[in-house]
């Protein structure tokens, strides 16, 4: 959700203010869709913070990430009301049908599996986010639909 | 007569705006195209989304789980030719007539992208009006609030009045108020649904706050998985700014004040108090022992009073109707309503705000109609990582902070999953503290290893691996965990154990002595085919998810117990009752 703002112009008006570094890195993720090591390091140039300490606020957080992902990222949510409904079961079914493990990224890089704690929309467990949009009341026959449809769109 | 589509996270999943595009091109072809669609909030029947509103002469007609093809119907028939479609037409007030509506007042009922609506059904920016005035400026709005009784939504219950005037008291010139909209807790989306149907009642919350302890900058940390949420608070605060309720000199009281939009980076442990502040400081969320409290040294060393979503918009409606009527509501000790999001196997699901005390059962079985699918209820998790689960003994408790309190559960921030027979208490325990477990900061070793400890001991029980002592063993490193941690999550973790060990102690031995215990957990026992019933049909392979069911050189189906992940489709979906459970 960046305001249209680059990356570079993000690092820019931030200048020197620690405080500024969250909202860097967003920048960066948004950009880049995860954390390139070049950035890091010239966040650390123009910030003057130890590039260990950036390292150490990537890693806290779940929306950086250190690898590159891939095009489209599906977020599994594992939410209460999702866990009960077996989401278990829907990101198993992902995973064997994009032959990945949950953290990884297709061969062909359009798709990594991730999770999400909630996506705030419980009451239409089970749910899913892929690009930013919301899928629920999943069950198989439509994850298998949808991945299938945002492949077409990809040919 | 208008036209309105709820359009919250919710709706848009279950298809809201294919609806909105349907109604306007069913409208166009019969020449109405001048008869706007609009989008309203949630208006809390997540279940029957997406909803449609015929808003005429007054009065309201629902049209619930709209398909586009539906949609076009409503256009031609009901409003075209004024014969509204009663198979498709639900009545509200089934779930809405037992609420008290003060935090989701507005919530479905106006356009939260346009201020303007706000203000004219919303009475948006009537309360700040009033709390800018010589008479409230300051300490009246304090004494108002502390009338009114009003505690915090955010989990804690802490009176609000007593964190306004330590922060107003101490001292600093620049102050500020913390909006947190971190909504953490997996299974809950009241903050949400506030924040994305009635933006204006929160900000309006804040400016109050900033005025009652002179404050003149806000802060909204807002979850960065809610997108929507985060589109519309910014959206508002500028709609807010360009009216004049924020900025220099709002509506010519001489008062000042700012807000800032900071999008949280994902991690539960940041919407503890001291963590938060961490965050908004561009560091690691790691709590800090307290005192100082923020009140006194916040963010950027500078006192700051933070507020739950939930609790800011119930500040306007109190200034507005006055400290006296929100205490006349509820209980002694817990005033005014209560907003819950109920989901899980809850035949209605969605957000329900009830007066305080308002029994659990009214709210499971009177609003949200019991368990779906004819299912048997079996226990209530109230308070998500924090809280715990109530088996259905527990169905009178009164819903306020001391009564549920007293049940080894919380309150918490409103999250309340219903649970029916297929859930297993043991893993769902399991479940909250793998969560917790991984979105343990780390600073203190009680909550890093103890809640590792914890987890390990569950998975041995799950699997039967060791014995009843081990009950015991896990009760006292709960019980250390949970008094030794350094913040609320450590301290709290422990909660969904405690509860299911004291509740539902007969599935942990369950598990222990590997017997089936009726259907309490589909991880106890093992599938196996019975070749005498098994007719060779290889569906069960097919229904298998995991690729666990293979076919022998003979002929007949195996069951690898090793790959098997006991969800038991194959014994769903087998017409032969072929495949058995032992
Ligand atoms: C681990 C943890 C997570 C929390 N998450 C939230 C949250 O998501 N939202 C919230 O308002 N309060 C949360 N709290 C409670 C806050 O620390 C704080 O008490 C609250 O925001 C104060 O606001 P209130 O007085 O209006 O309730 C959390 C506390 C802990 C210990
Ligand atoms: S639990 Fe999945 S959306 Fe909340």
């Amino acid at each position: 959700m960046s305001d249209g703002s680059t990356f570079l112009e993000v690092l820019g008006s931030a200048g020197s203010n620690k405080y500024e570094l969250i909202k860097v890195l967003q920048a960066a993720q948004n950009e880049f869709s995860y954390i390139p090591a070049s950035a890091a390091e010239e966040i650390s140039e123009k910030m003057n913070i130890p590039v260990s300490e950036i390292y150490g606020v990537i890693t806290f957080y779940r929306q950086f990430t250190l690898i590159r992902p891939g095009k489209h990222i599906i977020k599994v949510c594992e939410g209460t009301a999702c866990h009960v409904a077996d989401s278990k079961r829907l990101s198993g079914y992902i995973a064997d049908l994009l032959s990945v493990s949950p953290g990884e990224t297709t061969a062909d890089g359009l798709f990594t599996l991730s999770s999400v704690a909630c996506l705030g929309c419980c009451s239409l467990a089970p749910a899913m986010m892929i690009d930013g949009f919301v899928y629920g009341r999943l069950d198989e026959v439509q994850i298998k639909e949808i991945i299938e449809n945002i492949r077409k769109g990809e040919k | 007569m208008r036209i309105l589509v709820g359009a919250s996270s919710c709706g848009i999943s279950a298809g809201a705006l294919n609806v909105v595009s349907a109604l306007e091109r069913a409208l166009a072809k019969k020449g109405k195209s001048s008869l706007k669609v609009e989008t309203t909030g949630c208006i809390g029947m997540c279940f029957a989304e997406p909803l449609v509103e015929i808003r005429e002469n007054g009065s309201s007609r629902f049209y619930a789980g709209v398909s586009p093809e539906d949609a076009e119907l409503i256009a031609a028939e009901d409003i075209c030719l004024k014969e509204p479609i009663e198979r498709l037409l639900i009545d509200p007030d089934e779930f809405l007539k037992r609420q008290t509506r003060i935090v989701l007042r507005n919530c479905g009922r106006v356009v939260p992208s346009d201020i303007d609506d706000c203000i004219k059904y919303g009475d948006s920016y009537k309360a700040l009006e009033k709390a800018l005035s010589e008479k409230f400026f300051g300490e009246g709005i304090i004494s108002e609030i502390r009338k009114s009784g009003l505690r915090g939504r955010g989990g804690g219950g802490f009176p609000t009045h007593l964190k306004w005037s330590a922060a107003r008291n101490a001292a600093g010139n620049k102050k500020y108020i913390v909006c947190n909209a971190d909504e953490g807790d997996p299974g809950a989306f009241m903050d949400r649904s506030v924040l994305e149907s009635d933006p204006h009642s929160v900000i309006e919350g804040i400016i109050i706050a900033g005025a009652a302890i002179g404050a003149h900058n806000g802060i909204i940390y807002l979850r960065a998985e809610y997108p929507l949420a985060v589109e519309r608070m910014k959206q508002a605060v500028s709609q807010a700014e360009k009216r004049g309720f924020l900025g220099e000199n709002i509506m010519k009281s001489g008062f000042s004040f700012n807000i800032a939009i900071k999008e949280g980076a994902g991690a539960f442990v940041c919407g503890e108090e001291t963590a938060l502040i961490a965050s908004l400081e561009g560091r690691r969320g790691m709590p800090e022992i307290r005192p100082p409290y923020p009140a006194e040294k916040g963010v950027f060393g500078c006192p700051t009073c933070i507020n739950n979503v939930e609790t800011l918009a119930n500040v306007p409606w109190i200034i507005l109707n006055g400290g006296e009527k929100f205490a006349s509501i509820g209980t002694p000790a817990s005033k005014g309503a209560k907003v819950f999001a109920v989901a899980g196997k809850a035949a209605k699901s969605g957000l329900v705000e009830i007066e305080m005390g308002t029994k659990l059962s009214d709210v499971v079985f009177g609003i949200c109609g019991g368990v779906k699918d004819g299912g048997k209820f079996k226990a209530v998790q109230l308070g998500g990582p924090s809280g715990g689960c109530l088996s259905s003994e527990f169905l009178d408790v009164p819903l306020d902070y001391e009564s549920v309190g007293k049940t080894g559960a919380i309150m918490g921030s409103g999250g309340m999953v219903v649970l029916d027979e297929s859930s297993c208490m043991v893993d769902i325990a399991k479940y909250f503290l793998s969560f917790t477990q991984a979105e343990s900061c780390g600073k203190c070793s009680f909550c890093r290893i103890g809640s590792k400890k914890m987890l390990e001991l569950l998975n041995d029980i799950m699997e039967g691996k060791v014995g009843k002592e081990s009950l015991d063993e896990l009760q006292n490193l709960a019980e250390s965990v949970k008094r030794a941690s350094l913040c609320g999550l450590g301290q709290s973790a422990p909660n969904p154990v405690l509860t299911s060990l004291k509740y539902f102690k007969e599935e942990y031995l369950a598990h222990i002595e590997f017997k089936r215990h009726s259907d309490v957990c589909r991880k106890i026992g093992k599938f196996s085919i019975v070749s005498a019933k098994c007719r060779k049909c290889g569906l069960c392979m097919k229904k298998c998810p995991v690729n666990a069911i293979c076919k022998t050189a003979e002929g007949a189906y195996v069951i690898d117990a090793d790959i098997c992940v006991k969800c038991g489709q194959c014994a769903e979906s087998c017409a032969f009752k072929a495949i058995s459970r032992s």
